[in-house]
């Protein structure tokens, strides 16, 4: 069985490149077809790789830090935690340090509001991961300017803490959470050092 | 090169030298997932950027601006918005991609809310998401989410 799982793990790493190849031979055919659009195609190709090339080791590099000195888990006991507007901006800080896609965020937000975290600290917690990562803005600044991030940013942050505050109210119906008593489990063992 | 390449570069190495000093053990292993992760990624990037240059050839300026320009409005900033929700690409190529449509002729606000729809909506991962969270969250997150991308568009179509 992990022989299997090894080969469907080679078949995954495998497969954005076999795209890859697909696209660039349907490139080149219209490349052919249409003489006249070369130019263009190759100096754009061209532009933009050199763009990425020049800024997407150094974002590699972030982004591997962040995965190796912040652990999920302690941003979980940081968000667990947290609470009021306080604790909303600390979601929105805890949010933008691991790496990884969204997806991988949701498991762990689950198990977050299991543990009693509050659905508003665990939505601007998904939010920020999803769109805001320093080594992201990096790419944003590189492509888009300093201006356009910074102002999307800012944008971002005020409106997914009302959201998250807002989605709240309309979760959490009375009687349908356990009591914030529920959370006593690492109060005890606080209280016993 | 620009200045924005430079200190990009300066900000990641400096960074790596203080984790470096910090711990060196974890530093090493930060920049192995750093590579494997690059791996990973880069045919997806490729791709792209492959994308991007024959979109370029044959997209004509004056369909993107129709469709997704100043004069587009409302609706070309809905219609927008959608594809960024249900594209499921990399955040990172989300960038370029949005670059190459504002050369086009897209406005800025329709490129914001494309990379803020493609980024916080996930039509692909909605199943994943309702199955952890619960459905009603899930739709919720998502469809807030939407209307904020729309809401964060329009304002910096005013201000930009």
């Amino acid at each position: 069985m992990t022989d299997r799982a090894g080969k469907n793990a080679k078949g995954e790493l495998l497969k954005p490149w076999a795209s890859l190849a697909g696209i660039v031979a349907l490139a080149a055919a219209l490349m052919l077809i249409f003489p006249d659009r070369r130019a263009v195609a190759a100096a754009t190709t061209w532009d933009y790789l050199r763009e990425m090339v020049l800024i997407l080791p150094a974002v590699m590099v972030m982004m591997g830090l962040f995965s190796a000195f912040v652990s999920r888990e302690q941003v979980a006991r940081y968000l667990g935690a947290a609470s009021g507007i306080k604790g909303l901006l600390l979601a929105v800080l805890l949010g933008s340090l691991p790496t990884g896609p969204l997806y991988v965020a949701f498991p762990l937000a689950a198990a977050l509001l299991k543990k009693g975290a509050r659905v508003s600290s665990v939505i601007v917690f998904l939010s920020a991961w999803a769109c805001i990562k320093i080594p992201q803005e990096m790419v944003e600044i590189q492509f888009l300017g300093l201006k356009f991030m910074a102002l999307r940013l800012l944008l971002t942050i005020a409106f997914v803490i009302p959201m998250g505050i807002l989605i709240e109210r309309l979760v959490v119906v009375r009687g349908n959470r356990a009591p914030a008593g529920g959370t006593g489990e690492e109060g005890g063992f606080d209280a016993s050092v | 090169m620009s200045v924005t390449v430079i200190s990009i570069n300066v900000v990641a190495v400096g960074c790596l030298v203080w984790a470096a000093l910090k711990d060196r053990a974890r530093a090493w292993q930060a920049l192995v997932a750093a590579g494997r992760a690059f791996l990973r990624l880069l045919p997806t990037v490729l791709l792209i950027i492959v994308v991007i240059g024959v979109l370029f050839a044959f997209a004509p300026a004056d369909q993107v601006a129709r469709f997704v320009g100043e004069r587009a409005g409302l609706v070309g900033i809905l219609a927008i918005s959608a594809i960024g929700a249900v594209l499921h690409i990399p955040a990172l190529t989300a960038f370029p991609m949005a670059a190459s449509l504002l050369q086009k002729g897209a406005s800025l606000a329709a490129v914001a809310a494309f990379i803020t729809t493609l980024t916080m909506v996930g039509m692909v991962t909605l199943p994943l998401e309702i199955k952890q969270l619960g459905r009603k969250m899930a739709l919720m997150r998502n469809g807030f989410s939407f209307l904020t991308a729309v809401l964060i568009a329009l304002i910096m179509g005013v201000i930009l």
